[in-house]
């Protein structure tokens, strides 16, 4: 059973017909390419499939691409504009808050919102905020410096 | 994942009209444990009928008629964590909601979806059963100490939708919860609450029936309430989980301390 | 710093120098970050082939079974099924997976090898063990196929503890080894040691598990494979730290293909930790079959065939003794370990708890006799294999726990004993193979105990009391051996290939410079250090210099990335080809300025006459190499692009000392790290960024090793209880600290960059200081790893 959703991804309408059992993860991946949203568990757990639904940290690869129908969804790839990296990119970067780039999006987009919700977050609360993001490369040192830097810069 | 059919009501009346119409389907609320089991096989529905369209569902409000703090079942976890009725009423219940899962998960998981599955791990059974709350469905009231049944069971007939949660506001309540550290369910969690009706404790994570009462505790609470009225107060092991991550003897131990440290907080 | 091969002489280690100049020790961003943060990395299953086809593996839900039949026609008649196939039908021609180093036992004879087939054959021996492979359409056709193969098992009893596989009469995982043992093997002067202990004035003993660990890079294993029918080649795309080692493994010893017709890929890796290293069945498997399906084949594994599949890392069963005299001095060593190899060996599987391990045993010690003898156990488990670190985290945790707890019982204060024993004359020959080149063993753990502010803790010991808590400080100096290895030396010790590296520089008529390295980047920073390496020493801007790495068809060869061994071995490769860059660029300028080559040097990117302001850019000179008009086209052939090899003449020695401070709840046996502080001596530095990430990120996983992963098979089933993230509890942010990481440097005397590898220290130096700490706290002798809140409970209960 094919179903219709139209949805906005990275602020470009896009509409397709899916299977119902299609993940969000892989319809980006696999319908629109949009390859950077990474899968690395099948629990729910490790958050590299963390994308932002209507400005809310979401797991993409727990929710259905149906349920997203009406959804503004952003992306990993859809953060940088122009060429300038959005400034919480930037923070990763200068803070060497990445290695191996796997889990980098799902980081990336979850510390994106937890901007919304805490302004001036402690390091402690940034660290519960990455509970639902592993990272086996950094030990998470430079990825909470990283979050705190560029909340600031967004702010 | 199998395929299936989906439905997206915008009513509870809708919802529950298909949902007569499909006995294997499943009610699907923030899914993050119905998706989950669902991608390992472990649950194969016919058609998932989606709630998250249903805006009459997802409202948390206080209640003055009854003085308690009414939560729909489509309220995420990140709501009830930073709702001001939630906040202000029952910290306890906003505290319990941002322990729960991960901050993603958060941002999906609802309420009645979580007392729904029953999960013995799960951490709202714990508020549900020491505030004594009414659950509220389709079709009825149900009373909190009769609503769940065991392990993932519950007093849910099938295709009962959860509407609402009824928390009546508490004197005093706090959760403690010690963790899992690789699932971050509860390895044990326990509520303790003082309403008018009296005072609760429930304990999640740790009963070989899911979520369950402290009797003795609560008696000595009635009568003293302080730490230490339940320091020295064990819950029979016997009654325990035993699994890789804590023995039954441990975790009874562990109810105890999270028991007193609750009763400190609150 | 230009000069690259400027070499420490003293063995007093230096601060590293402050404010760099030039791209050398600088704290460069990375080059490769941009691509990874804006989602345009390109990991194994980003790239979908034309006609793409999907695979999936059926595998034993069995611990040990025999496969008495399998019935495909069900299966085969799906929806989308292109290709059903099991070990029934792969061809005898076709060869097990091949273990790359061969131990060879007390008794003289070689380890037993038994067969590792690439789909399962007669009997599966491991929960996940692949039993068939199932070629769709779609991936959801392949999965649902695989449910509806048929297959019949005989179930057998299984053994998944080496302890349970040793004992008389456990069944055996392979009919060729009814003992389960895979080799017993020593390494010492057992008579030297047994005097030792003889005339020891203190014995300190300690029995404990070394943790089974699952490695977890977060991009699970991957593969496609395609098969090109116009020239009869393939494509692998592969997950993985060693594409030529794989190309060679799996052309030469399994599937029988021309080695020059396979190219292997491996693009953005997300993650190894060593369990990319080896070569697995699945991208075998797919290899083959793609050529019989006709179409690319893709396979991604779910971490829950991650679990099950992927190599895992340590699990040993240990009983160590330290000797020591009145004064604290060590006399002697005595080690014997029970190693789980799992059911097959995997590539690298014997040379870990052997070469990579007792060798190690001596740490920053002169005690004089060391003895160890260990034996490799089969069991009904995924395979064990190197897993970051590989062996050394092991030797550190017997040395370091010893010397703990020697320092406890003999009331030595943790630094002074281990100052009593400390090397301090370079270079040094241990009693365990190796020699030591240089380093400075004080200096980490002077900085150490200064950074960790080990004279504040009574105060915060003190402090923490008054809240009820316990705290506790550990001390953990290890050694490590990197830099693998010197070829002619692994060969002697039974290694079935070389452990050089490749690298070629290839200069653009422009000056730009691409750079072919056959070290592998799966996080490391290669992109960016190389790229520093090379400006540094040419002159010429960093973003003017391209790394490529990751792809047969364009690196000359590889060996590949483990063992901390990129920079030392393949960065010395890439200042070999530069030499000679230099070398060549030198006689066109001499040429161009017509003077002889011996009076023209080399500095800042400029060929200069001696003594004059005569001089040619690089540019220039490469832009001559590529438009040879005025050129010495007689003696010196055009162009410039050099390629090399280094094979590296000793190991290296990294070392340091870690200082973790914990904080344990008696109530609850929870335990938080609240300090961790680690200071190293990795040689010279060439981005002092990238080399505390990589502290940061082994730190972490040691940390992971002490407090909360554990592998857990039931010892009944054979069942893996931690099969997934619900149970396997993997570091997250919030159960760690912040880490205070500095390093001193003696130079590694023996490579040209005096580096010496960063990539595994952590991971080697910290669950000893974490558990050092933890005994510490709790005050008892051990508590096993993981140290879940209920153990420390437990051993808290233990002193009443």
């Amino acid at each position: 059973m094919k179903i219709s959703v139209s949805l906005t991804v990275n602020g470009k309408p896009v509409a397709a017909e899916v299977e119902a059992r299609t993940l969000l993860v892989q319809f980006l991946r696999e319908n629109l390419q949009l390859t950077g949203t990474h899968v690395g568990c099948d629990t729910a757990q490790c958050g590299a499939c963390t994308i932002l639904v209507d400005g809310k940290a979401v797991k993409s690869c727990n929710m259905l691409a149906v349920q997203a129908q009406g959804a503004k969804l952003t992306t990993i790839e859809g953060l940088a504009a122009n060429g300038e990296l959005h400034p919480m990119q930037e923070a990763f970067k200068r803070h060497h808050g990445l290695q191996c780039g796997f889990c980098t999006p799902g980081m990336v987009m979850t510390a994106i919102g937890l901007s919304a919700q805490n302004k001036n977050p402690t390091e402690a609360q940034i660290r519960e905020a990455l509970d639902g993001n592993f990272c086996r490369c950094t030990g998470y040192h430079n990825i909470v410096k990283a979050v705190k830097s560029g909340i600031e810069e967004m702010a | 994942m199998n395929a299936f059919g989906f439905y997206e009501p915008t009513s509870v009346r809708k919802a529950v009209a298909i949902a007569a119409d499909h006995s294997e389907g499943k009610y699907v609320a923030g899914g993050q444990t119905l998706l989950a089991a669902m991608k390992l096989g472990l649950a194969a529905p016919s058609d998932l009928i989606d709630l998250g369209k249903i805006a009459e569902l997802a409202t948390i409000a206080y209640d003055k008629a009854t003085d308690s703090v009414v939560v729909g079942a489509m309220a995420r976890h990140a709501d009830v964590a930073s709702a001001g009725e939630v906040a202000s009423r029952i910290p306890a219940l906003a505290h319990l909601a941002s322990l729960i899962g991960d901050g993603q998960v958060r941002n999906r998981g609802t309420l009645g979806g979580s007392i729904a599955n029953n999960d013995p791990a799960s951490d709202y059974p714990a508020a549900v059963l020491a505030l004594g709350a009414t659950v509220f469905t389709d079709q009825r009231k149900i009373p909190a100490d009769e609503f769940f049944k065991g392990l993932f069971e519950t007093a849910l007939k099938p295709q009962e939708l959860i509407t609402a949660v009824s928390f009546a506001i508490p004197r005093r309540a706090a959760y403690m919860k010690f963790r899992n550290p690789a699932s971050r369910f509860a390895m044990v969690g326990v509520f303790v609450a003082q309403t008018s009706a009296g005072v609760r404790v429930a304990v999640t994570g740790a009963g070989s029936r899911g979520v369950f009462r402290v009797k003795a505790m609560e008696d000595a609470l009635a009568k003293n309430w302080s730490p230490d009225a339940v320091k020295a107060i064990a819950v029979p092991a016997s009654d325990l989980q035993s699994d890789l991550h804590a023995s039954a003897e441990y975790r009874a131990h562990l109810i105890t301390v999270m028991a007193e440290r609750a009763v400190a907080a609150a | 710093m230009t000069d690259t091969t400027v070499r420490e002489k003293s063995t007093t280690a230096k601060s590293p120098a402050a404010a760099p100049t030039g791209p050398m020790g600088a704290r460069l961003q990375r080059k490769e970050d941009m691509r990874f943060l804006t989602g345009a990395g390109q990991y194994t299953d980003d790239v979908k082939l034309a006609n793409q086809s999907y695979a999936y593996f059926l595998r034993s839900p069995h611990a040990h079974a025999r496969i008495k039949s399998i019935r495909t026609e069900k299966a085969a008649g799906a929806s989308g099924v292109l290709a059903i196939y099991t070990g029934n039908d792969i061809p005898a021609t076709v060869g097990g997976l091949p273990c790359g180093w061969l131990i060879t036992g007390t008794d003289g004879k070689p380890m037993k090898e038994p067969k590792h087939p690439i789909l399962a054959q007669g009997k599966v021996r491991h929960v996940g063990d692949q039993l068939a492979l199932v070629v769709a359409d779609s991936l959801d056709q392949a999965r649902a196929a695989a449910e509806m193969i048929e297959v019949d098992y005989e179930p057998l009893p299984a053994v998944v503890d080496v302890r349970d596989a040793l004992k008389k009469g456990a069944p055996a995982v392979h009919d060729e080894a009814p003992d389960n043992v895979c080799y017993v093997w020593a390494l010492g002067d057992k008579a030297a040691v047994d005097a030792g202990f003889a005339k020891a004035a203190h014995v300190t003993t300690l029995e404990f598990v070394n943790n089974r660990l699952i490695p977890n890079a977060i991009e699970p294993r991957a593969c496609n494979a395609a098969y090109n029918r116009a020239d009869d080649s393939y494509t692998l795309y592969v997950s993985n730290q060693n594409p030529h080692v794989e190309r060679l493994l799996m052309t030469a010893f399994v599937l029988g293909l021309p080695e020059h017709r396979v190219r292997v890929i491996a693009p953005d890796v997300g993650g190894g930790f060593g369990s990319k290293i080896y070569l697995y069945a699945e991208e075998t498997v797919c290899v083959w079959a793609s050529k019989q399906v006709g179409r690319p084949i893709k396979w991604t594994a779910d971490r829950s065939e991650a679990f099950v599949s992927d190599a895992h890392g340590r699990d040993h069963v240990t009983k160590a003794e330290l000797a020591l005299d009145k004064d604290g001095k060590f006399i002697a060593m005595r080690v014997k370990t029970s190693a789980a190899m799992g059911a097959y060996l995997s590539t690298f599987a014997s040379c870990i708890p052997t070469i990579l391990y007792a060798t190690l045993l001596a740490g920053q010690y002169t005690t004089p006799a060391i003895h160890c003898e260990v034996t490799a156990v089969f069991t009904n488990t995924a395979p064990v294999d190197a897993y970051r670190g590989a062996g050394r985290p092991e030797a550190t945790y017997v040395v370091e726990r010893l010397v703990a707890t020697a320092a406890t019982e003999m009331k030595i204060a943790q630094d002074e004993l281990r100052r009593r024993n400390f090397i301090r004359t370079f270079p040094y020959s241990t009693p365990v193979a190796l020699t030591y080149d240089i380093g400075d063993y004080d200096a980490c753990l002077n900085g150490a105990m200064e950074l960790a502010d080990v004279p504040g803790f009574p105060q915060r010991k003190a402090e923490a009391a008054r809240r009820g808590k316990l705290r506790g400080l550990g001390y953990a100096s290890y050694i490590e051996a990197c830099g693998l290895a010197p070829s002619n030396i692994a060969g002697a010790l039974g290694a079935r290939a070389g452990l050089f590296e490749a690298g070629e520089v290839r200069v653009h008529p422009t000056g730009k410079v691409t750079v072919f390295t056959g070290s592998h980047s799966h996080g490391q920073g290669h992109e960016t250090t190389f790229s520093q390496v090379v400006a540094a020493r040419l002159g010429i801007p960093v973003d003017d210099v391209d790394v490529v790495h990751g792809d047969t068809d364009r690196i000359p060869f590889g060996m590949g990335t483990y063992g901390s061994r990129s920079l030392s071995v393949g960065g010395a490769a890439i200042v070999k080809a530069m030499d000679k860059i230099v070398a060549k660029g030198r006689k066109i300028a001499a040429h161009l300025m017509e003077v002889s080559d011996v009076d023209v040097e080399f500095q800042d990117g400029k060929f200069t006459v001696k003594g004059t302001d005569k001089s040619k850019t690089f540019g220039e000179v490469a832009l001559t190499a590529y438009v040879p008009h005025n050129y010495p086209l007689d003696k010196l052939e055009p162009g410039l692009d050099e390629t090399a090899f280094y094979d590296p003449t000793n190991f290296t020695y990294p070392a340091g000392t870690h200082i973790c401070e914990v904080e344990v709840d008696p109530q609850t046996g929870e335990t938080r790290i609240v300090n961790f502080t680690a200071v190293d001596d990795f040689g010279n530095i060439v981005n002092p960024m990238i080399v505390e990430g990589q502290v940061h990120g082994g730190v972490a996983q040691g940390i992971g090793q002490a407090l909360l992963e554990g592998c857990v098979y039931d010892r009944e089933s054979g069942q893996l209880l931690t099969g997934s993230y619900m149970d396997y509890a993997m570091p997250r942010a919030a159960d760690l600290p912040n880490f205070k990481v500095d390093t001193r440097v003696t130079a590694c005397t023996h490579n040209p960059l005096g580096v010496k590898g960063c990539g595994e220290a952590g991971a080697i130096g910290a669950p000893a200081a974490v558990m050092n700490a933890i005994c510490d706290a709790v005050g008892v002798k051990d508590v096993e790893m993981p140290a879940t809140s209920e153990r420390v409970w437990r051993a808290i209960r233990s002193k009443g």
